[in-house]
């Protein structure tokens, strides 16, 4: 790709770093994607109303940060069934 | 914020365009016009996620028993899921922003 654009060095690598920054925010953006269909799911009840009650907006925002809590834990406790087994 | 469309310059193939777009056949201008066209695709994708995940979800709650047509009460309670779908988002997008910018500390730009 490079090459048919003919950009020299320094602009081939701030190309390198914007799509480091690019594919990082489609990382959120996939996340902030999964999220929403997952919360949705769980706090929204009626959908005819059109608007977010402000509990609903409320249990969204619990929803994504209790998930993000859940996954940490469960890495640290692998982690120590790992120690507790001994170097798997 | 949804991305629905590109927000910047107008990629210009011809070197008569306007003086703040430069063309592609400077080097300054094919590298805007790469990076345009990624961030164009990213907000594509991003949109076309959304729209699948919206229509799903308030099919799935308005249309309990598919009829002939689409009735006015189906409509309307697809718009409003809708638009409430997109609230959501909004609320969502926040919370998780705020919440990995409070993990790294300020000085991270990437994780």
């Amino acid at each position: 790709m490079s090459d048919s654009l003919q950009l020299d060095a320094a602009t081939q690598n701030e190309l390198q770093k914007f799509i480091a920054q690019e594919t990082a925010q489609r990382k959120v953006n996939e996340s902030v994607q999964k999220f929403t269909s997952l919360c949705w799911d769980k706090c929204i009840t009626n959908v005819t109303s059109g608007r977010l009650a402000p509990a609903e907006a409320n249990c969204l925002s619990n929803c994504v940060g209790r998930f993000l809590d859940a996954s940490l834990q469960l890495v640290r406790d692998v982690e120590n069934k790992r120690s507790q087994i001994g170097g798997l | 914020m949804f991305g629905f469309g590109s927000s910047s310059s107008s990629s210009s193939a011809s070197s008569s365009s306007s003086s703040s777009t430069p063309g592609l056949d400077t080097m300054e201008g094919r590298k805007q016009a790469v990076m345009q066209h990624i961030r164009n695709e990213t907000a594509l994708s991003n949109a076309q996620e959304l729209m699948n995940a919206s229509t799903e979800r308030c099919f799935k709650s308005c249309v309990v028993n598919p009829g002939a047509s689409l009735s006015s009460t189906e409509q309307t309670c697809l718009s409003g899921c809708f638009d409430k779908y997109l609230e959501a988002f909004t609320v969502v997008s926040r919370a998780y922003g705020s919440r990995v910018r409070s993990e790294l500390g300020p000085n991270e730009t990437s994780f």
